[in-house]
C-alpha cells in the first residue's frame, strides 16, 4: 500500500509530502532512536512522539517510508524543512499512537 | 597480515560536544561522500548508521573530537576519537541496554543503550579503546563487496 492511500484512509495531515507513491512495508512504534535504527525495516512507517531534527536523520538512515507524529505533536519548521530536504514523508495525526498503530495495522493486514 | 591497501579517500570531520542540532551532519556528509565515490549501497547504509551512533555518543558524552573517514578499495574505515571522560567498563558499554544518558537526552529518544551494539552490528571489525579521564577511540571497519543487500545481518564478524 502506498503512503498516499494510507494518508487518505487514516486522514493524516501531510506536513511533508516528499514521495507519496512510496510503498509502505509495515510499521514501527518507538520513541528510541537507536531502537529504530536497530529494529525498524526499510519501508516501515515510523510512529513516534519524537519531533526533533534527529528523527529525520534516523528515518533517512533506516530508509523508512515516512514518519507519523502522533497526538498532534507537530514538529517545528526546522524539522519540516529538513524532512523536505531529505525527502522524508512527514505526517501528522491528532490520534494517539495506539489508535493510529491499530488502524495502520488493520489497513496493512486486513 | 598483509599491509592495508592505500586509501583512495580520506576525510576528517570535527564534532563539537553538546551540538545536538548539528548532530547527524557528519553521518549525512559521510553517506554523500561514499555515494559519490561509488561505494556499494549496503556499505553506505551501514557506514551511515555506524557514523550516526558514534557521532551522537561524542556529542552526548565527550568534550568533542573528530571522525576520520578512510575509504579503501576493499573497505571503509571510520575512526572516532574524542577527549572526555572515557569509558570505565567497555564490556558493560557494549551490552545492549546499558546507558548513562542523562534524563534530558532520554526525553529526546537517546539512552536505550543500543548505540554501541548498533555500531558493532554494522561493522565487520570493531574496536574500542578508552582511558578514563582522557577519552575514547573507536575504530569500525566495513568490508566492501562481501555482503548481500538486505541491510539485515546477524552480527559483527570480527
Ligand atoms: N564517546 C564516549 N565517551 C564516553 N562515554 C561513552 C562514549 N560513548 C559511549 N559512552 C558510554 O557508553 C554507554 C553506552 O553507549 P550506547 O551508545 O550504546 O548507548 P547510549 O548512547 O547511552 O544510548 P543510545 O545510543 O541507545 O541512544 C553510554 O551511555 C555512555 O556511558
Ligand atoms: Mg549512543
Amino acid at each position: 500500500m502506498t503512503i498516499q492511500a494510507i494518508v487518505e484512509e487514516l486522514g493524516l495531515e501531510a506536513l511533508v509530502a516528499a514521495d507519496l507513491a512510496r510503498e509502505v512495508r509495515g510499521g514501527y512504534c518507538s520513541d528510541l532512536l537507536s531502537d529504530v535504527l536497530a529494529h525498524a525495516k526499510a519501508g516501515d512507517l515510523w510512529i513516534t512522539h519524537q519531533r526533533h531534527l534527529n528523527v529525520v536523520a534516523v528515518a533517512k538512515l533506516r530508509e523508512l517510508s515516512g514518519v507519523i507524529c502522533v497526538r498532534g505533536l507537530a514538529p517545528g519548521p526546522d524539522v519540516i524543512s529538513r524532512a523536505a530536504d531529505e525527502k522524508i514523508n512527514l505526517l501528522l495525526t491528532s490520534e494517539d499512537a495506539f489508535e493510529v498503530a491499530g488502524r495502520l495495522h488493520r489497513l496493512l493486514h486486513p | 597480515m598483509s599491509p592495508p591497501i592505500p586509501p583512495i579517500h580520506k576525510r576528517i570531520f570535527l564534532v563539537a560536544a553538546g551540538d545536538l542540532e548539528g548532530a547527524g551532519s557528519v553521518s549525512t556528509a559521510v553517506r554523500r561522500t561514499l555515494r559519490e565515490l561509488g561505494v556499494e549501497p549496503d556499505v553506505v547504509k551501514r557506514a551511515g548508521i555506524v557514523c550516526f551512533e558514534g557521532e551522537m555518543n561524542m556529542v552526548l558524552f565527550s568534550q568533542g573530537g573528530r571522525i576520520i573517514l578512510i575509504v579503501r578499495e576493499d573497505r571503509v574505515e571510520l575512526l572516532f576519537s574524542d577527549r572526555g571522560p572515557g569509558i570505565a567498563n567497555i564490556d558493560l558499554a557494549r551490552q545492549p541496554g546499558y546507558s548513562t544518558a542523562p534524563d534530558w537526552a532520554r526525553e529526546l529518544g537517546f539512552g536505550s543503550g543500543l548505540g554501541i551494539p548498533n555500531m558493532e552490528q554494522n561493522s565487520d571489525r570493531f574496536e574500542i579503546h578508552s582511558r578514563v579521564g582522557e577519552g575514547t577511540v573507536i575504530r569500525s571497519t566495513i568490508l566492501r563487496g562481501v555482503h548481500d543487500d538486505t541491510g539485515d545481518r546477524g552480527g559483527a564478524r570480527a
